[in-house]
């Protein structure tokens, strides 16, 4: 546990990388609009100012000449908070996902951890929008450590578009130096048969502080990291129903159409058990502390502890 | 193709527009208002301006068509097949179940760089495609074919000003001009007014032809070719359903095909008989 407390950058873990790789992949062109010294892919423009453009605050342009840099040949990568992508919904459906433009996604300053900047640009709809589109796949890191591996290995293929969520928070470090992500695979942070908590993002950080403290109530909780959204780690979903009987999904998210939804999905269909959905009900953020809008939205560590206790102890609600 | 004189692409115009009548036709559904003011455009394109080779449709130096006005899908597909990307008795599928002919033009046919329908997106996805080739030296050129109607959509003007940011030299935007959109006129739906005089501002080259005259369309093209620093605009000046007495200049032919027999035959026979 000594390990969380180092706290890292997703987006500056990805700027760097991504700077790295335009070194050895020629390929490798950046595209942003107007905020690439926020999702640091500015790094990789001051570097290679030639294959790095700049779109102005225009999403949707941004987006289309993404599509066609892909279809020419080229591994995109476009970058923009997450909340303005999504601007751009149609754009990304027709030239991106229909036409099966293989361009990079990696948005950052998701959900309520952004903090100050209001519920305007806490976008907590995201996962759900990106997952219901053919041909994306969805992958959110868990650390600095997961974000550089998903880099590195979104860069070696130009086979589908990916929707990659980061933050402006910096995280925990949960991972090994050593870690390789893989796509589709969940990782288990930490063993147990009583109840199994799911998350991504921040929250897989919350959840196994959690599980410390569900221990001292005699509650063994299973924790595991569900960063690879689509496509889902069902067998691991099936398991945990099976070996703990009880699932909690955690997620910096609507409850609608994020991982809660997806687990209940999988075990409705394959093996049903209760399942408790910790998120942001339906409704907006607002301006704060992002650590502190936690605890404001109910979605905190202690939150996670009394739900899960309550949940482990028959109460569905 | 290079071979083809002003007379051989106004044949070839005919039997695009023909074969346009019969996909609208057939699948009692489709847009060909706007496929038959741009047929002429698209003829010279495919059949004598652009650097293509339907045996390999992948080339890499081969030039970029994108229809950003996906609607005139019947435009495209037949020159495609008419060109000899795919066999014209294809085209009798158009829009129905068991064919790839969908309705708006769809990337998983050969000779077709994207897919569009959804209006405002194939500028930029053409800016794409140019700067890619701007980036590997590549000499190839990039067209992309826009509507009118489109001009309304804003991913249209953002696209404006990243091409002249980039000095795309190597691509050409040609505005289909025929005043008509779904709704009615464009001038009464949205006014576009002089378009000419609003993009030249955004740092674009502009020249303006009569986009149904076989011999200016054939020498903007040429014109296009030459080096430049910065990317051209061509407003093509068309009628909407150009061709058909009927569907000329008529909103109501923007998105129905011909009502009835009498019609589609009264159409069959007027392009027939056109020069």
């Amino acid at each position: 546990m000594e390990k969380m407390d180092r706290m890292e950058s997703l987006r500056d873990a990805y700027g760097k990388e991504l700077a790295s790789l335009g070194e050895k992949n020629k390929d490798i062109v950046v595209l942003d609009a107007d905020l690439s010294s926020s999702t640091k892919t500015g790094v990789f423009g001051k570097k290679f100012p030639e294959r790095f453009f700049n779109m102005g605050i225009s999403e949707q342009s941004m987006v289309s000449a993404a599509a066609g840099l892909s279809l020419a040949g080229k591994t995109v990568f476009a970058s923009t908070f997450a909340v303005f992508l999504s601007n751009t919904y149609n754009v990304i459906r027709q030239s991106i996902c229909y036409n099966e433009a293989p361009v990079n996604f990696v948005v950052t300053h998701s959900g309520i951890s952004l903090g100050e900047d209001g519920p305007t640009h806490q976008i907590l709809e995201d996962v759900g929008i990106m997952s219901g589109l053919p041909n994306m796949k969805v992958i959110v890191p868990v650390d600095s450590i997961e974000t550089v591996s998903v880099i590195d290995y979104l860069a070696a293929r130009k086979t589908s578009p990916y929707y990659v969520r980061l933050t402006r928070e910096k995280f925990p470090v949960l991972n090994d130096e050593n870690y390789e992500f893989k796509e589709g695979k969940s990782v288990t942070f930490r063993d147990g048969s009583d109840v199994t908590i799911m998350g991504y993002g921040i929250m897989v950080s919350f959840a196994l502080k959690a599980a410390e403290q569900l221990k001292n109530r005699g509650i063994d909780a299973r924790v595991i990291n569900m960063s690879s959204i689509k496509p889902l780690d069902r067998p691991a979903i099936i398991k945990a129903a099976r070996e703990t009987g009880k699932i909690v999904t955690a997620e910096e998210h609507s409850i609608y159409n994020g991982l809660g939804s997806r687990v209940a999905e999988v075990t409705s269909e394959e093996y049903p058990v209760p399942v408790m959905r910790i998120g942001m009900p339906d409704i907006f953020g607002k301006s704060g502390k992002g650590m502190e809008l936690f605890d404001y939205f109910h979605i905190g560590v202690n939150d996670i502890v009394e739900k899960t206790d309550r949940f482990f102890k028959g109460d569905f609600k | 193709m290079e071979s083809y004189t002003i007379n051989d692409l106004n044949a070839t115009a005919r039997e695009i527009r023909k074969e346009i009548i019969k996909m609208v036709y057939s699948a009692k559904s489709g847009h060909p208002g706007g496929s038959l003011s741009i047929a002429d455009v698209i003829t010279a394109l495919y059949f004598k301006e652009m650097n293509i080779d339907p045996e390999k449709p992948d080339k890499p130096d081969r030039d970029i068509l994108i229809m950003s006005k996906g609607h005139a899908s019947p435009a495209e597909y037949a020159a495609l097949a008419l060109r000899g990307y795919f066999p014209v008795e294809l085209l009798e599928g158009f829009r129905k179940v068991n064919s790839k002919l969908e309705g708006h033009v769809h990337r998983g046919i050969p000779g077709v760089e994207s897919s569009t329908g959804s209006l405002g997106q194939g500028l930029g996805v053409a800016i794409g495609f140019a700067l890619s080739s701007k980036l590997d030296s590549k000499t190839n050129k990039i067209y992309a074919i826009l509507g009118d109607g489109e001009m309304e959509e804003g991913n249209i003007w953002e696209s404006l000003m990243a091409a002249s940011k980039y000095h795309l030299g190597n691509l050409t935007a040609i505005l289909d001009r025929n005043m008509i959109q779904l709704d009615g006129f464009t001038e009464d739906i949205m006014p576009l007014g002089n378009v000419a005089e609003k993009v030249a501002p955004f740092g674009w080259e502009v020249i303006t032809i009569n986009g149904n005259n076989m011999d200016e369309v054939v020498n903007a093209l040429e014109y296009a070719k030459k080096p430049r620093d910065r990317p051209l605009f061509i407003v093509a000046n068309t009628i909407k359903g150009k061709g058909v007495s009927y569907m000329e200049n008529n909103p109501k032919y923007h998105g129905s095909p011909p009502a009835n027999e009498e019609e589609y035959v009264q159409a069959l026979k007027e392009i027939e008989g056109s020069q």
